[in-house]
């Protein structure tokens, strides 16, 4: 059974003015199998916890702990968290000139596994996965996110996550810019992943559509770098309806 | 970006003059000179040429065309006395293919252009014969010209390429081995011709190569040229090329890799004379380690007969270390209102540190996503070389290059 589990961070970044304060004391544990939702206003840090958790060098974590299984992951490389079973669906997917998906993600099943795929069947999960994301055969051989649409980028990073198999998924805001049909294939591929390995998520979100696809155990609002309230699905509706700003107000009382 | 050159008869007396307009100035400011007063602005097209390197005032390293060159490390080259004999050098057979050595009286000699520095100049002063590599036939081909063997003592040659009419081949010229050479190589495209050449840079580590590139193109003909300098302490190779005639196409690649304390530069000149003609240049560069320099300057010059011209340059530079130096400057002139495009790009980035980390956040450790980025970034020159086995071999030396660097 596979923990995830962040403990009191605090985490700041350099900018111009200095030394900002973003996530103020997250606490937050995910069990294998387990969907959490996170929900929060723009700007409220939901990016930098999951950048932190993936190790992004920007981030600095003044305080606090992310534990995998009770490993230390905040003393693990980007590379290591990654083959400790880490993985993220960035929000901006970037773009890399000249490495084709196929080479990138052979590099990447290679390097997680410690040994090469066998090819066969490898080829064969590849083009399987990428058939069921309804992601033509020709990206395979186009490089990495250059020119991808927003939602084909997205396939991209759900296609990764198939293939790759982590104990934890971090989706940050996975469904925004897809239309309602990709947004139902991209969820089934996260549906899929989960069935298949037991993967925990913590799927970052502005909107409860995605939600309709993806049922979470639990739905955490977030804002001003903390969780300030969670629960069951339900929240997700009632923040729908009411929007963040009872939580904005109790925020700027503090 | 783009100037409406003053010409003027004066530019193009045959003084030796140091007093060219600096690349940046070029076309666009007026550049004086205390011996010979004021210079007006020169278009690329009026610069002085000569085959007599005495023509040419000493180096002085000031002259535009050397201005980011370390001249004084070549002075035999640019001043000294050249061994201009024939040498040794392998070729790969193909039908309709000929190599053979030839007089200075053959008539193609001087046709593709002439000297614009003193180094070329040197070259032709001295070279004894010219190799002559002469493409017939229709069906495609490739032939593989290696040097390896030209030694460490100065030395001058001169290297014709004719693609006669309709013809269509790729020659590939290898370079390895030592070499302190002055050379000018000449290709001359008949109507219609389909011609690739590939000049490969792969000396050894205290080389010194400076070459000039002159290329004619007749009518429909199209050449591709590429440029790959990987070892060598100074390789220079200076492309330019004359589209001469009406409808004529040129792509311009080059893909180099500057180590520690190499200096690798290319002056690349596409020259717009007849109309509905076309031009791409791409060259592509990594540098890693102290002291590794690349130049790359990019000339276009839309004459006014080129009307219907289509042309765009770019250069981009990868950095991969700190220590190092790109200058890389465009220049576009254009002499005719009744283009159909053009323009210029140029970019200098040190590695991305996002996309490094959205491949370590996938598995892959520093060290190889670093491998897959600089491949990456190369492999768009790589891929269009076209020559399969020598894109494999690239691809292979790349590797080698980032490797050495790892051992740092
Ligand atoms: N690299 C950075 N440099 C400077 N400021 C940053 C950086 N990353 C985040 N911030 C700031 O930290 C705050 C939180 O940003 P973050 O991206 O985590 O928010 P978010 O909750 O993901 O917002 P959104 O819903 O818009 O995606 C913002 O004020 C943002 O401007
Ligand atoms: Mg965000």
């Amino acid at each position: 059974m596979s923990v995830l589990e962040i403990k009191d961070l605090h985490v700041s970044v350099e900018t111009d003015q200095g030394t900002t304060q973003i996530l103020r004391g997250v606490n937050l544990t995910i069990n294998e199998g387990e969907i959490h939702a996170i929900m929060g206003p723009n700007g409220s840090g939901k990016s930098t916890l999951a950048y932190t958790i993936a190790g992004h060098p920007k981030y600095h974590v003044e305080s606090g702990t992310i534990q995998l299984d009770g490993e230390d992951v905040l003393a693990m490389t980007v590379d290591a968290r990654a083959r400790a079973g880490l993985f993220l669906a960035m929000q901006y997917p970037v773009e890399i000139p000249g490495v084709s998906v196929t080479n990138f993600l052979r590099t990447a099943k290679t390097a997680i596994d410690g040994t090469a795929p066998p090819i066969r069947t490898w080829i064969k999960d590849v083009r399987e996965s990428m058939t069921r994301l309804r992601m033509d055969k020709s990206f395979a051989e186009r490089n990495v996110n250059e020119g991808f649409s927003g939602g084909e980028k997205k396939r991209n990073e759900i296609l990764q996550l198939e293939l790759l198999k982590p104990k934890f998924a971090v989706l940050d805001e996975t469904d925004s810019g897809l239309d309602v049909d990709a947004l139902k294939i991209v969820s089934e591929g996260v549906n899929r992943a989960k069935e298949n390995t037991g993967l925990g998520i913590l799927l970052i979100t502005h909107y409860t559509r995605i939600l309709r696809y993806i049922k979470p155990d639990f739905v955490h609002v977030f804002v001003n770098g903390r969780i300030a309230e969670q629960g069951g699905p339900e929240l997700a509706d009632r923040l729908e309806d009411e929007g963040y700003d009872r939580y904005l107000a109790e925020s700027n009382v503090n | 970006m783009s100037a409406a050159s003053a010409r003027t008869q004066a530019s193009t007396k045959p003084a030796p003059s140091p007093a060219l307009p600096t690349a940046e100035q070029h076309g666009i400011k007026e550049h004086s000179d205390g011996r010979f007063g004021y210079v007006p602005v020169q278009t690329r097209s009026a610069r002085f040429k000569s085959v007599n390197a005495a023509d040419f005032a000493a180096v002085t390293g000031r002259e535009a065309v050397w201005k980011y060159s370390p001249v004084a490390r070549f002075t035999d080259l640019t001043a000294g006395e050249l061994d201009g004999s024939t040498y040794e050098y392998t070729v790969t057979d193909a039908p309709g293919v000929t190599v053979d050595w030839v007089g200075r009286d053959d008539a193609r000699i001087g046709t593709a252009g002439l000297p614009e520095e003193r180094a070329s100049a040197n070259a032709w002063t001295t070279f004894e014969r010219a190799l002559a590599i002469t493409v017939t036939g229709e069906d495609e081909k490739e032939i593989t010209l290696s040097r390896a063997n030209l030694g460490s003592a100065p030395r001058a040659a001169h290297t014709i390429i004719e693609a006669r009419p309709f013809s269509h081949a790729t020659v590939i010229l290898q370079n390895n081995g030592d070499a302190r050479l002055s050379e000018n190589v000449e290709i001359i495209l008949g109507d219609s011709a389909n011609l690739t050449v590939i000049t490969v840079q792969e000396w050894n580590a205290d080389a010194v190569q400076l070459a000039s590139h002159f290329a004619t193109i007749g009518r429909d003909a199209r050449l591709k040229h590429i440029v790959v300098s990987l070892g060598g302490s100074i390789v220079r190779v200076n492309p330019a090329v004359h589209l001469a005639g009406p409808g004529s196409d040129t792509e311009l690649l080059g893909l180099y890799f500057a180590d520690a304390g190499q200096h690798l530069e290319q002056q690349v000149y596409v020259d717009h004379i007849a109309p509905h003609t076309r031009s791409r240049v791409t060259y592509k560069g990594a540098l890693q380690g102290a002291g590794a320099r690349t130049v790359w300057i990019g000339d276009v010059l839309i004459g006014p007969g080129a009307s219907g011209t289509d042309s765009y340059e770019q250069n981009r530079n990868l950095v991969l270390s700190e220590g190092t130096r790109a200058d890389s400057v465009p220049n576009l002139e254009i002499e005719t209102g009744d283009i159909l495009g053009a323009g210029h790009a140029s970019a200098t980035g040190r590695f991305d540190d996002e996309q490094l980390f959205y491949l370590q956040s996938r598995g892959i450790t520093e060290d190889e996503a670093r491998r897959l980025v600089v491949r990456g970034f190369l492999s768009e020159v790589v891929q269009k070389i076209g020559s399969r086995p020598l894109e494999d071999r690239l691809h292979a030396a790349i590797e080698a290059e980032l490797a050495v660097t790892e051992v740092r």
